[in-house]
C-alpha cells in the first residue's frame, strides 16, 4: 500500500463527498450501475442525520408530475424566474427525471401526499405552474436513504471533512485529502471519480441574531465544496446571484409559503395586506419583500390569524414536526400563537445555494464540472432552483456519469508534493500554542460580509469589504486550535474566507442588476442584456489569482413566449380608484 | 496573542439520571451534525461541549431514554 508521510493511501473507484441528500443518492446509484465498483461516501458529520434534511422535509417544491405540468412548462418557468440566465439542457435533464425520481422514492417508502383518487396531491405556489407536492410524513427521508446505503454496500466514513481535492498530472481528478474531526488524523483517498455533494455555502453571512450557528442552512454546509472546487481549478458560476431567504424573524425556519400558502396563509405587511402576488422564492419576490420591509408599511409578517382552527392545527402539525421542528418551541418562548397574531418575518443572511437560487460550482446536464472526473450535485452545483428533488435527481445523474467515467481510468498518479503541503496546512493550527481562535476569525469575516456585501450592493462598499476580507485572510497563519474540533472550525473558516472573497469579486464583476434582490446593485440599477445576458465564471487563473469571465448561454430548447416578463410583475397592483 | 475563556449558556440539556452514555450509548453524540455533544469525562454522561447548535433536534428525537432537551439558544429566544 502506498504511504505518504506514513499515512496510508486509501483507494476507491468512486468517492462521494457529503452524505446529506444528493450524496447518498449518488453513492447508491453508482453501486446500482455496477455492484463491483468500490464506492465510498465521506461525511463530515454522520450520514444518519447529516445535511439540509436531517429532520426530513415537508414537501417537494419542484415536482413535475404528468397531468399537472410538463417538463417544458417547468423549464420555461425556472428560466423566467432566473431572468433568463440558465443552462436549459440541465434544467430539462432535471425536469424529465423529476417524476421517475418521485416514483423511485415512493417505492423506497418516502410518503407523498395523495388525494382521494390516489393521485399526487399537487399544489400551486409558483407564479405560473403547479409544482408543489406536500409530504407531511416526510420526517423519515434520511432513515430511508441510510437503509439504501447499507443494502447497496456503500462504504461510509463518518466524521471526516475533506479539505482539498487532488488531481493527476493530466488535470483529471485523482481523489481528496481530509481530516478526522475527532482525532485530527489526516486521510488521503485516491479515486477514479469524485462526486461532490457538499451542500450550500450557508455560513458566509451572519444571522441578525448574532448567533454564528443560527444560519438558514445547516451550518455544516459552510462552503467547503465551493472552496475545494475553486482550488482544484473548477469553474464556479453566477456567484453574485446570492441566496437570500424570507424567514421568521430571528428563527431560521422558512415562513413557509409552500406549506401555508395552499392552506390560505400569506406574506403580509404590517396592515395585514397582501403585497406580493406569489410567495414562490425568487429574487424578484425577495426584492418586493425587501422594499416592504424597509417601507412605512413594514415590517413583513406571516399571516395565519384569519384561518380556521383546524387549518392552523394542520399547519402546526407539519411545521413543528418536519424540517425545522424547534420552531414550535421558539414561538412558545415568545408567546406567539398563529391564531392570535401575525408572525414577524425578516430576510436571511446571504449564501450560495442553487437549491433556492442559481449559483454554485458549474455543472452541466451530466453533472460534470470543468475538471474531468469531478461531478457536483445538490445545493453546491449550479443547476438553479433544484431543491431536495433536484439534489436526488442530480445525485442520480452524477452516480451514472461517475460510474461511466471510471471505466476510462488506468493507474492514477498522485502529486506527493501537493499532498505534503496540504498536510502541513491541516496540521498547522494545532501546532500553535497561542494565536487567533477560529470562532473570532469567523465572526469577523462574516460580520464584514454583512456590512459590505449583502444587497443592496454598492460598488465602493464592496471594494472596501473585499480589502478587509483579504486582510482577514492574512491572519490565517495565526489560527490556533486547542483540539480536533476546533481544528475542524479552523479549516472551515478558511473556506468561509474563500467564499466571502468569491462573493465580493463575483458581485463586483457583473456591472448590472439582475435576479431581483439577489444582485440588486444600486449604482447599476438596470438589467443590461446587451452586455450581461451570460453566465459569469469565477475561477483560479494560471497565476493562482481569483479571476472572472463570461460563459455564453446555451441555445434555449424551450422558448419563453409572452410570459417572459411574468416574474417582473410580482407586486400586487392597487386599483386606480382604491 | 493571549487567550481568555468566556462562558456561554448552551441550548442542549441532558438529564443525567436518564442518560445512559456511561453504559455505552452514543446516539445523541453520533447524530449531531455539528459534533458538539461529547461525553463529560467527570460524569460519563453526554453534554453539550461547544455552543454551536443549530437546534435541529435529532439528538432529542433519537435519544432512547428521552434524556435530551433542545432549547432555543439564548441570543434568539
Amino acid at each position: 500500500m502506498m504511504k505518504i508521510n506514513d499515512i496510508p493511501v486509501i483507494d476507491t473507484d468512486v468517492l462521494v463527498i457529503g452524505g446529506g441528500t444528493a450524496g447518498p443518492m449518488a453513492a447508491v446509484t453508482a453501486k446500482e450501475q455496477d455492484p463491483n465498483l468500490k464506492v465510498m461516501l465521506l461525511e463530515k458529520a454522520n450520514v444518519k442525520r447529516s445535511g439540509a434534511i436531517s429532520m426530513g422535509m415537508d414537501g417537494l417544491n419542484n415536482a413535475v408530475v404528468p397531468g399537472h405540468a410538463t417538463p417544458e412548462q417547468y423549464v420555461k418557468e425556472i428560466t423566467i424566474a432566473n431572468d433568463g440566465v440558465v443552462h436549459q439542457p440541465a434544467l430539462m435533464a432535471y425536469a424529465t427525471r423529476s417524476f421517475p425520481m418521485i416514483e423511485k422514492l415512493d417505492s423506497w417508502g418516502v410518503h407523498f401526499q395523495k388525494d382521494e383518487t390516489g393521485d399526487y396531491d399537487m399544489k400551486k405556489v409558483h407564479h405560473l405552474g403547479t409544482y408543489v407536492l406536500p409530504m407531511p410524513e416526510g420526517h423519515n427521508v434520511k432513515k430511508i436513504l441510510y437503509r439504501r446505503l447499507r443494502r447497496n454496500r456503500v462504504e461510509i466514513e463518518n466524521r471526516y471533512t475533506a479539505t482539498r481535492l487532488l488531481k493527476d498530472p493530466d488535470g483529471n481528478i485523482a481523489g481528496m485529502i481530509g481530516v478526522n474531526t475527532r482525532t485530527a488524523e489526516p486521510i488521503i483517498i485516491r479515486a477514479k471519480a469524485v462526486i461532490m455533494a457538499t451542500g450550500a455555502a450557508g455560513r458566509i453571512g451572519l444571522p441578525t441574531s448574532g448567533y454564528l450557528f443560527g444560519t438558514y442552512e445547516n451550518p455544516a454546509n459552510n462552503g467547503d465544496g465551493h472552496a475545494m472546487a475553486y482550488h482544484a481549478g473548477a469553474d464556479l458560476a453566477n456567484l453574485e446571484c446570492y441566496q437570500v431567504n424570507p424567514l421568521l424573524k430571528d428563527y431560521n425556519g422558512p415562513a413557509c409559503a409552500y406549506v401555508t400558502g395552499p392552506l390560505g396563509g400569506f406574506t403580509s405587511n404590517a396592515f395585514g395586506e397582501r403585497f406580493i402576488e406569489c410567495d414562490y422564492w425568487s429574487g424578484q419576490m425577495m426584492l418586493e419583500f425587501f422594499k416592504e420591509l424597509e417601507s412605512g408599511t413594514g415590517p413583513v409578517f406571516l399571516k395565519l390569524d384569519h384561518l380556521a382552527e383546524e387549518t392552523i392545527q394542520e399547519i402546526e402539525t407539519v411545521l413543528h414536526t418536519n424540517e425545522r421542528p424547534s420552531r414550535g418551541r421558539f414561538h412558545e418562548g415568545r408567546n406567539v400563537n398563529y391564531r392570535q397574531r401575525m408572525v414577524e418575518m425578516h430576510i436571511s443572511e446571504i449564501g450560495f445555494c442553487s437549491g433556492h437560487s442559481a449559483s454554485g460550482v458549474w455543472t452541466d446536464e451530466t453533472g460534470a464540472t470543468t475538471v474531468p472526473g469531478l461531478y457536483g450535485a445538490g445545493d453546491m452545483a449550479s443547476v438553479p432552483h433544484n431543491y431536495m428533488l433536484g439534489a436526488f435527481v442530480y445525485g442520480q445523474i452524477c452516480g451514472e456519469s461517475a460510474a461511466e467515467f471510471v471505466k476510462t481510468r488506468g493507474d492514477i498518479k498522485l502529486d506527493e508534493d501537493f499532498i505534503v503541503a496540504e498536510l502541513e496546512r491541516i496540521q498547522a493550527p494545532m501546532k500553535r500554542a497561542d494565536g487567533i481562535p477560529p470562532e473570532q476569525m469567523e465572526y469577523k469575516v462574516r460580520r464584514l460580509v454583512n456590512d459590505y456585501l449583502q444587497p443592496p450592493k454598492v460598488t465602493k462598499k464592496m471594494e472596501i469589504g473585499l480589502e478587509r476580507i483579504l486582510n482577514v485572510r492574512k491572519d490565517v497563519d495565526k489560527l490556533c486550535a486547542r483540539d480536533p474540533h476546533e481544528l475542524l472550525r479552523a479549516m472551515e473558516v478558511q473556506s468561509i474566507i474563500d467564499c466571502a472573497e468569491m462573493a465580493a469579486r463575483a458581485s463586483l464583476y457583473r456591472t448590472e442588476s439582475r435576479w431581483g434582490l439577489y444582485h440588486y446593485r444600486v449604482d447599476c440599477p438596470e438589467q443590461n442584456n446587451e452586455d450581461w445576458f451570460c453566465h459569469t465564471r469565477l475561477y483560479k487563473d494560471e497565476n493562482g489569482n481569483m479571476a472572472s469571465g463570461k460563459r455564453p448561454i446555451a441555445d434555449y430548447i424551450v422558448s419563453l413566449g409572452e410570459e417572459k416578463d411574468a416574474y417582473n410583475k410580482l407586486r400586487v397592483q392597487k386599483a386606480a380608484n382604491a | 496573542m493571549p487567550i481568555a475563556n468566556h462562558h456561554s449558556t448552551v441550548p442542549v440539556t441532558v438529564d443525567e439520571d436518564k442518560c445512559i452514555a456511561d453504559k455505552g450509548c452514543t446516539v445523541c453524540i453520533d447524530v449531531c451534525p455539528l459534533d458538539v455533544l461529547w461525553i463529560n469525562e467527570d460524569t460519563g454522561k453526554a453534554h453539550m461541549k461547544y455552543d454551536e447548535c443549530w437546534y435541529c433536534m435529532p439528538c432529542e428525537a433519537d435519544c432512547p431514554t428521552d434524556a435530551v432537551t433542545v432549547n432555543i439558544p439564548y441570543l434568539l429566544s
